[in-house]
């Protein structure tokens, strides 16, 4: 019968990757200086999603929210085997929290077939966890947090290993379901080299108007787009841009308006450096340390 | 979401699992009284659960003034849409300015529910919380007494505070272990609300075929002393000096995520964001590196001591005491110099 799947994926700024170069001096972060990647937990949730294709066949459908760039992590999904893939971009979209964020993943989501959801457990950049519980609220849609298991599907319900922290939860609910999915969940397949031959031809029509006016030097003309990405979607080879207009979005729960969390301050992490006490590492030298931690009791 | 209350109580949800209260709301509780003193209102904390009436008096001696107790069969054990439906009805009849979780697995599960049910504001994560103002850019209205809510960002390299001014409760997931667990005062007194829970009727989704816990093995942070191994220490034998070295100073052992990964040592040994938070009196670092994400889960130590062949490792810069060399080496003279009493005048 097969399940229709979605997966919410995000780009985020390698936070393992970050050097000074990366804050502004204003203490706010420099994205441009930033390597751009896959959020590493949302592809265990294309793999989970994928992995159920697999199995029991139906459609993945993988959507990023994001700035036009975002439509790198729309490749690299069609490379690794999703159906289709959608760009959610919009201006009026920036500066969202995970509330507003989560209300328009929901509305986007409400016009696509859907079994399950998956979404990654968090992201690395802000580490909340929150965007899959609250997508899946606003779905009004049973949430199964932390999978770190491949889940079992039979027929219309889902049984999944939930990893709890001090242990473990086998549950089993009906569909449709959000399901967040662990990085110890599955290993993710790697791009298949023939869709990458494909795919990477895959252009969002922002990405062909841009292509156009860097080779004529001028604004690209809209027919001229149009024309193209026709050509593109015959092929199979447009990434589809929805905006909030095409969700039909409630504006007043979108972006800075939507989000009840407002940042007050940012700071940039200095470590302070140099400012402790050396010993030699000589008999000694450890022998002094030791003395100290003695006479000031934080030893004994 | 409700309207800005300023006589609104702070609020901690106190969660437990079968008839267990977690460490995070006793944690909690101070940060929480101090809150509460500033704003000039009650604190107190919601229990929900099958039966759960006795941990009350656990919770009041930690702080609360008052336990509000929602007793049900059908809260037990936890699910989302149970625990999410009596935290939105007592906020709604009660209008908390304040609700505040621990940011265990349980807390990050429910607190962005009830947040997007209730149309209001969640910051994930908490390190800090503090009361101040808040102007909003462009704007000259003041905001006065929100909630600051601190937490670090971008795998640790900023720290952010946020705040929520108009889409209230103000609400927050707070890490396990960043706040001090202060002794019970068996002299308090406090006042014990039961609330009826209204579930009848409730679609209940899941069905927990199976569920196992295990304690954990260690417990880090009850040990006054860590020492703490890294992948430096270079083989799971090797491992054995960190041992030594903690059994002669009744200290408990750690370990950074490399060292866990590398087989050296087990997960509940592991210190960091994806580990246990620490803040011992005293913390020896060996062979670690002192990567952002083990940071993030011991810098609030009162010492720190590193010992490290790299002295421009980044555990230097959050270190009281450093030895650069090799710990196959050190680790031995302290063993010597601590079995000797060293100085010999303690
Ligand atoms: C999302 C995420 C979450 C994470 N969570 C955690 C976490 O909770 N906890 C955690 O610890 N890490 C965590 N990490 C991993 C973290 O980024 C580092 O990779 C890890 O802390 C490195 O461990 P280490 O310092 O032991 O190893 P390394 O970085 O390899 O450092 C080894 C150190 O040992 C020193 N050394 C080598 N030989 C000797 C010797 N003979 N004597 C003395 N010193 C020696 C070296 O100079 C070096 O400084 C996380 C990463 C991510 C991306």
């Amino acid at each position: 019968m097969g399940y229709d799947c979605i997966v919410c994926a995000k780009q985020v700024p390698d936070t393992k990757r970050i050097t000074g170069e990366a804050m502004k001096e204003d203490g706010t972060v420099n994205r441009a200086a930033l390597p751009a990647i896959f959020n590493p937990e949302d592809r265990n949730a294309l793999e989970a999603a994928l992995g159920v294709r697999d199995a029991h066949g139906g459609t993945v459908t993988l959507i990023s929210m994001g700035p036009p760039s975002a439509a790198e992590v729309l490749r690299e999904g069609l490379f690794r085997g999703v159906d289709r893939a959608i760009l959610l971009t919009d201006r009026r979209a920036a500066v969202s929290d995970t509330h507003a964020t989560s209300y328009i993943l929901s509305c986007a989501i409400r016009r696509l077939p859907h079994d399950i959801v998956f979404c990654g457990r968090q992201a690395i950049d802000g580490d909340t966890a929150q965007v899959g519980p609250q997508l899946a609220e606003k779905l009004g849609i049973t949430q199964i947090t932390y999978l770190e298991e491949p889940a079992v599907l039979e027929g219309r319900t889902i049984r999944a290993r939930r990893n709890v922290g001090s242990g473990f939860e086998l549950v089993q609910a009906d569909l449709p379901v959000l399901v967040t999915v662990m990085e110890s969940a599955n290993t993710p397949r790697p791009p298949a080299a023939r869709r990458m031959m494909k795919y990477k031809k895959a252009r969002t029509a922002g990405e062909v108007a841009r292509e156009l006016g860097q080779e004529t030097g001028e604004a690209a003309a809209a027919a001229e787009v149009e024309r193209r990405c026709q050509v593109l979607a015959e092929k199979g080879l447009l990434i589809e841009t929805w905006d909030l207009g095409t969700i039909e979005a409630d504006l007043a729960w979108c972006g800075r308006l939507g989000s009840p969390t407002k940042v007050h301050r940012v700071q940039w992490v200095k470590l302070a450096g140099g400012e402790y006490r050396e010993f030699p590492a000589t008999d000694e030298g450890v022998r002094e340390l030791v003395t100290e931690l003695i006479e000031e009791h934080t030893f004994g | 979401m409700i309207e800005v209350n300023r006589d609104g109580e702070v609020w901690i949800f106190a969660e437990q699992e079968a008839g267990r209260l977690s460490d995070v709301p006793l944690e909690l509780m101070s940060k929480g009284r101090s809150l509460a003193d500033k704003l000039g209102v009650s604190l107190a904390a919601v229990l929900a659960g099958g039966r759960v009436r006795d941990l009350s008096e656990k919770l009041v001696r930690h702080g609360a003034d008052k336990v509000y107790v929602v007793e049900h069969e059908r809260l037990e054990p936890y699910q989302t849409n149970s625990y999410t439906r009596v935290l939105c009805d007592l906020i709604a009849e009660r209008k908390p300015q304040i609700v505040l979780y621990g940011a265990t697995p349980l807390g990050r599960d429910l607190a962005p529910r009830v947040a997007s049910a209730m149309k209001a504001g969640l910051t994930a994560d908490c390190t800090d919380l503090q009361i101040g103002d808040h102007t909003p850019p462009g704007s000259d209205q003041v905001h006065k007494n929100l909630m600051l809510q601190i937490r670090p960002a971008f795998g640790g390299n900023i720290i952010a505070t946020i705040v929520n001014y108009d889409r209230w409760p103000q609400m927050a997931t707070v890490r396990e272990g960043v706040m001090p667990l202060t002794e019970p005062d068996p002299s308090r007194r406090g006042e014990i609300i039961e609330c009826r829970a209204d579930l009848n009727g409730l679609a209940l989704p899941l069905e927990i075929l199976q569920s196992q816990r295990r304690q954990k093995k260690v417990n880090l942070k009850a040990a006054r002393i860590i020492v703490a191994g890294g992948a430096g220490v270079g083989s799971r034998e090797n491992f054995r000096l960190i041992w030594e070295l903690a059994n002669c100073l009744g200290a408990a052992v750690g370990g950074s995520r490399a060292a866990v990964d590398l087989g050296y040592v087990d997960h509940d040994h592991q210190v960091g964001q994806t580990g246990t938070t620490v803040r011992p009196a005293l913390y020896i670092a060996c062979g670690v590196s002192g990567a952002v994400q083990h940071r993030a889960g011991m810098s609030e130590s009162a010492k720190i001591l590193a010992i490290n062949t790299d002295p421009t490792a980044a555990i230097f810069s959050v270190a009281h005491y450093g030895v650069v060399g090799d710990l196959k080496e050190v680790i031995p003279r302290m063993i010597k110099a601590v079995r000797s009493g060293a100085g010999a005048k303690a």
